[in-house]
């Protein structure tokens, strides 16, 4: 077929699009993701029982904040990494504001607390099962947006990938949050985002193969 | 004129011709996908100049690829850097798939350098479409041919092969994604 004849035929009849149909699809398969994730806590977890106490105490929202920051900027990468021909930008410092003023805050925390209290305050009671669990609650949501994105066309894939697992990890931290006890900072500025690392590296080396189109 | 100007009149003229076009024009649509063939098959000659018979191949294949990705362009960016974006992609993927190939075949570049086409021939490509087409099966081939190759509108399209107006819609839609993967060469 001659190219001309192509782009008559691709010309032909209905070629309307609606408008916004990428930030759509992007957000359609984000609110299905988080509500799959969060029927996965109810269902595997539970919301922890003192979730109204907790919720009067600043900590509470500073956890949410931190992870929702993650969710956010991910968010942003992956509608713009969704999309042909879209800079960054300086949107991957963004990523270093969250993680330094959690740090900055640890250190000050950490040097105050006794020495003996220090290493209880990293590890919480359950350092050992949150980047996991993290990572379980960001798989709905990374399996239904990688769907999302491949509809669409990114062009660097191990970065959209990445893109995919950060906004994956950071709303399953999220809709962690509802179900995890611990409320330290060294704590958070750990394992929360170990939690949130794991979803983003496989996203990035998954990219290449799950994305391409 | 210099290579920045001549961006400049063609991202003007191309976000033009595409506005219209998302809207449903299929008149700019046509003017648009022209002068998009134009722009792709520079771009891929300038840089397959060891490869001249790829270059048509894969200005049709990403003729598709964009008609197929048309509601990923975001109206407030540059429609010509959205344009070698997906132009890039696909020579990145032409590249790593002949690759793999050459693996196991004995690339012949040095006939290839003779055989330079000049810029008005050589619109035919070598994997033709046509051909294709009919590997599709019925319920994505006969929409394509009924709505998109003898003009007919959905609601008759629908009316000659019995399928439901959706149907038509999706079996268009669905086929030519189809296209695009075969004259990729994955099937």
């Amino acid at each position: 077929m001659k190219t001309d004849e192509l782009v008559s035929m691709l010309a032909q009849g209905d070629i309307a699009v609606p408008s916004h149909t990428a930030s759509k699809r992007i957000g359609l398969a984000l609110t299905s993701g988080i509500m799959l994730s969060f029927s996965l806590m109810l269902l595997v977890l539970g919301i922890r029982p003192d979730l109204m106490r907790a919720m009067e105490l600043p900590m509470f929202w500073v956890k949410l904040l931190f992870a929702l920051s993650f969710g956010l900027i991910g968010l942003i990468a992956v509608s713009r990494l969704s999309r042909p021909g879209v800079p960054l930008k300086k949107l991957p410092w963004a990523f270093s504001i969250p993680i330094s003023l959690i740090w900055l805050w640890s250190l000050v925390l950490l040097v105050q607390a006794h020495p003996a209290q220090r290493l209880s305050l990293v590890l919480g009671d359950t350092w050992a099962v949150c980047p996991a669990l993290i990572a379980l609650l960001a798989a709905p949501i990374f399996a239904v947006a990688m769907g999302a994105v491949r509809s669409l066309a990114p062009t660097q894939l191990p970065q959209a990938g990445a893109a995919v697992g950060l906004m994956a990890g950071g709303w399953g931290a999220v809709v962690y949050c509802l179900h995890c006890p611990e409320m330290s900072a060294p704590f958070i500025g750990t394992w929360y985002l170990l939690g949130i690392m794991i979803p983003t590296l496989l996203g990035a080396l998954l990219g290449k193969t799950l994305l391409r189109w | 004129m210099t290579e920045q100007a001549e961006l400049n009149t063609n991202e003007v003229m191309l976000h033009g011709l595409l506005l219209q076009s998302l809207k449903g024009n299929t008149q700019t649509y046509q003017q648009f996908l022209k002068e998009l063939a134009r722009l792709l098959r520079g771009y891929f000659r300038r840089r397959l100049t060891a490869l001249p018979d790829e270059v048509e191949d894969l200005v049709q294949e990403s003729l598709l690829a964009i008609h197929n990705k048309r509601h990923t362009y975001d109206v407030t960016q540059p429609v010509t850097a959205w344009i070698y974006a997906i132009a890039k992609y696909k020579l990145i993927d032409l590249m790593r798939r002949r690759e793999r190939q050459d693996q196991w075949n004995d690339p012949f570049d040095e006939t290839c350098e003779f055989a330079t086409p000049s810029d008005d021939e050589a619109t035919d490509a070598l994997r033709d479409v046509h051909l294709l087409l009919k590997q599709l099966p019925d319920r994505m081939r006969l929409p394509i041919i009924h709505t998109k190759l003898e003009g007919l509108s959905v609601a008759e399209a629908a009316e000659r092969t019995g399928l439901t107006e959706s149907a038509v819609k999706v079996g268009v839609h669905r086929g030519l994604k189809a296209l695009h993967n075969l004259l990729r060469g994955t099937p």
